[in-house]
């Protein structure tokens, strides 16, 4: 009984067909828990973006469920709607409000009278820095600031999920570090965080757990740091080089000591080695005795990226 | 998947109590009416001055300089004729203006339409909000252009009023024409909207029986039973009986095309409404 109260959002087999058989999100089983920032990886296209919208009343699901805080969302929208707060890719905020304003019919659409909505926009506006900006126009606004505005908005209720689509697309490094910020406090407040993301540090620095997703389905669904594990690779050396890669690739796999396989992706070879001492100087000697010439050349522990290379054989970036 | 039916079926364990429907609903009313008093210094010049030009040009200029539509000894009966035609145009011009226009951005590059469907209620309420904030500034529109179309005109207008068909018609008109906006707002795009006036509201309006009876068409049959198919001829007609003794279509049949064409906008409307913010 208890886990069942500590699981915030559960889908099964849920699935969308777009007109025309574009199977976007397919047969998806997961399960969030109280507290858990979760994240949605995957590169554009994946079916992120058609899940959230399942999950929040937007995206009527072909087949399957999801429940959100206890209630269907498909068979009670209206009420699955009162348990979560939604911040979109695009700025959705009321052009025809202030700042303020915009907190306080929010904190009223969602039952607030209007002394506690009163209350609770100017704390907010406090809580997010923004209440010097309390009278200024919406479109007056950074593009941080705006966002940093959508998401105390959409908090506003106490939502039993909060999701957010790509919360640090298009904002400049500094805005995105402030985002992070406010989402990491609001983790530690216990607020259960559902969010999409093409962005792997992102998703390796502050998820929970993290779900691999392409072509609409979970390739992976583990913490950042079992999913990084289970690729078993210790070192990762990239090689862009000219000539052929192919016969590159077998040479290091044959002559670098400690590799344990090497590859082509995105024309470049990817080289997996057991501990990284002297190899960087190993590969290089060796290309360059037969005749490759090796134009860059980095080495890293496993990435989220690396998983994802390993799970679909392409690179997520592109 | 026994669990989780068993923690879907029992909302007792949901996480917070649910917010009534109609909570939200006059939540999203106060917010339009606090838009709209905010935005007064616009609402008022572009709902008076189309009325107020037309009211001024045919019933006080052309009866002044003597000249033919208005002037001449029909000038007081055709004053009287034009208020329930202004009445009628004000009403579904507000309601495109009112409820169209503004849907038309927040559906093509606002997108602020997408809050206000995450308000706790169900999608068909958002809708429906839409039409009754649209019929009010209707009726507001209405009540200011009113004195304007009485005391304009140059020559005596003889308002007659029929109380009963007042009150039961206005509110009718209202809720159609806003239902009407809700229609086109979720039809046209921002790329479309100069359509909607250029082919659509043009139209409507001049064939709308603003100018004239809809019985003085009998000498032009097939244009007579052509403008049948528009909204605005039954609401002109609908006002002439309400509020002058002129002659006007059967009264019975304006009730019933208006009952129909508002609930085939009200359901257009609301189906077309889902179909955008739903997928």
């Amino acid at each position: 009984m208890s886990s069942q109260q500590d699981d915030v959002i559960q889908t099964v087999d849920l699935t969308k067909v777009y007109p025309g058989e574009i199977t976007a999100v397919d047969g998806l089983n997961l399960t969030v828990t109280r507290g858990e920032i979760f994240g949605l990886l995957g590169p554009n296209g994946a079916g992120k973006t058609t899940t959230a919208g399942m999950l929040t009343t937007r995206v009527r699901p072909t087949r399957g469920r999801c429940v959100v805080g206890g209630v269907d969302v498909w068979e009670h929208p209206a009420r699955a709607k009162a348990l979560i707060g939604v911040v979109p890719q695009s700025n959705t905020l009321d052009r025809s409000l202030s700042v303020w304003e915009n907190l306080y019919f929010h904190g009223r659409f969602f039952g607030f009278d209007a002394k506690k909505s009163k209350a609770e926009a100017t704390r907010l506006l406090e809580q997010f820095r923004l209440i010097d900006r309390r009278d200024a126009s919406v479109l007056a606004l950074s593009g941080g600031m705006a966002q940093r505005l959508m998401v105390a908005r959409a908090i506003m209720h106490r939502p039993s999920v909060l999701f957010l689509d790509e919360p640090t697309a298009g904002l400049d490094p500094q805005s995105r570090i402030a985002m992070w910020d406010i989402l990491d406090e609001l983790h530690r407040e216990g607020q259960t965080i559902m969010l999409t993301t093409h962005y792997m540090e992102e998703a390796d620095e502050f998820c929970s757990r993290v779900a691999v997703i392409d072509h609409g389905k979970i390739l992976a669904l583990d913490t950042p740091t079992n999913l990084k594990a289970s690729t078993g690779i210790d070192t990762l050396v990239t090689i862009t080089a000219e000539g052929d890669l192919e016969a590159l690739a077998s040479l290091l796999h044959a002559g670098i000591v400690g590799a344990t396989n090497a590859e082509v992706v995105d024309r470049k070879v990817l080289l997996e080695v057991k501990g990284s001492q002297g190899v960087l100087p190993a590969v290089v000697q060796l290309a360059d005795d037969r005749g490759f010439l090796v134009t860059d050349l980095r080495i890293n522990e496993p990435t989220l990226e690396t998983v994802f290379i390993k799970l679909t054989g392409k690179d997520l970036r592109e | 998947m026994t669990d989780l039916t068993k923690s879907a079926g029992s909302l007792l364990t949901a996480d917070s109590p649910p917010v009534s429907n109609l909570v939200a609903f006059r939540a999203l009313l106060q917010r339009d009416a606090f838009v709209l008093s905010h935005n007064l210094k616009e609402f008022i010049p572009r709902t008076v001055l189309q009325p107020l030009l037309l009211v001024f040009v045919f019933t006080y200029v052309f009866p002044k300089i003597g000249q033919g539509v208005g002037g001449g000894q029909g000038a007081a009966q055709f004053s009287t004729m034009l208020v329930a035609g202004v009445l009628a145009s004000v009403i579904l011009f507000q309601g495109i203006q009112a409820v169209a226009l503004p849907l038309v951005q927040e559906f093509g590059y606002t997108k602020e339409i997408e809050d206000r469907v995450l308000a706790p209620l169900a999608v068909e309420m958002v809708a429906i909000e839409k039409i009754v904030a649209g019929a009010l500034q209707c009726l507001i529109a209405a009540l200011i252009v009113f004195p304007i179309a009485y005391f304009v005109p140059a020559t005596a207008v003889n308002i007659h009023y029929h109380w009963l068909i007042l009150l039961t018609f206005i509110p009718l008109a209202c809720v159609s024409s806003a239902a009407l906006g809700l229609s086109f707002g979720t039809f046209f795009e921002p790329r479309t909207v100069p359509l909607l006036f250029g082919v659509v509201v043009l139209p409507l309006t001049f064939l709308g029986c603003i100018y004239f009876p809809w019985q003085s068409l009998e000498s032009i049959r097939w244009l007579q039973i052509l403008v049948l198919i528009n909204p605005l001829v039954y609401m002109s007609e609908g006002f002439r009986a309400a509020l002058t003794d002129t002659p006007h279509m059967p009264i019975g049949a304006v009730y019933l095309v208006m009952f129909g064409f508002t609930a085939l906008f009200v359901w257009v409307g609301i189906s077309g409404f889902k179909k955008r913010v739903l997928s």
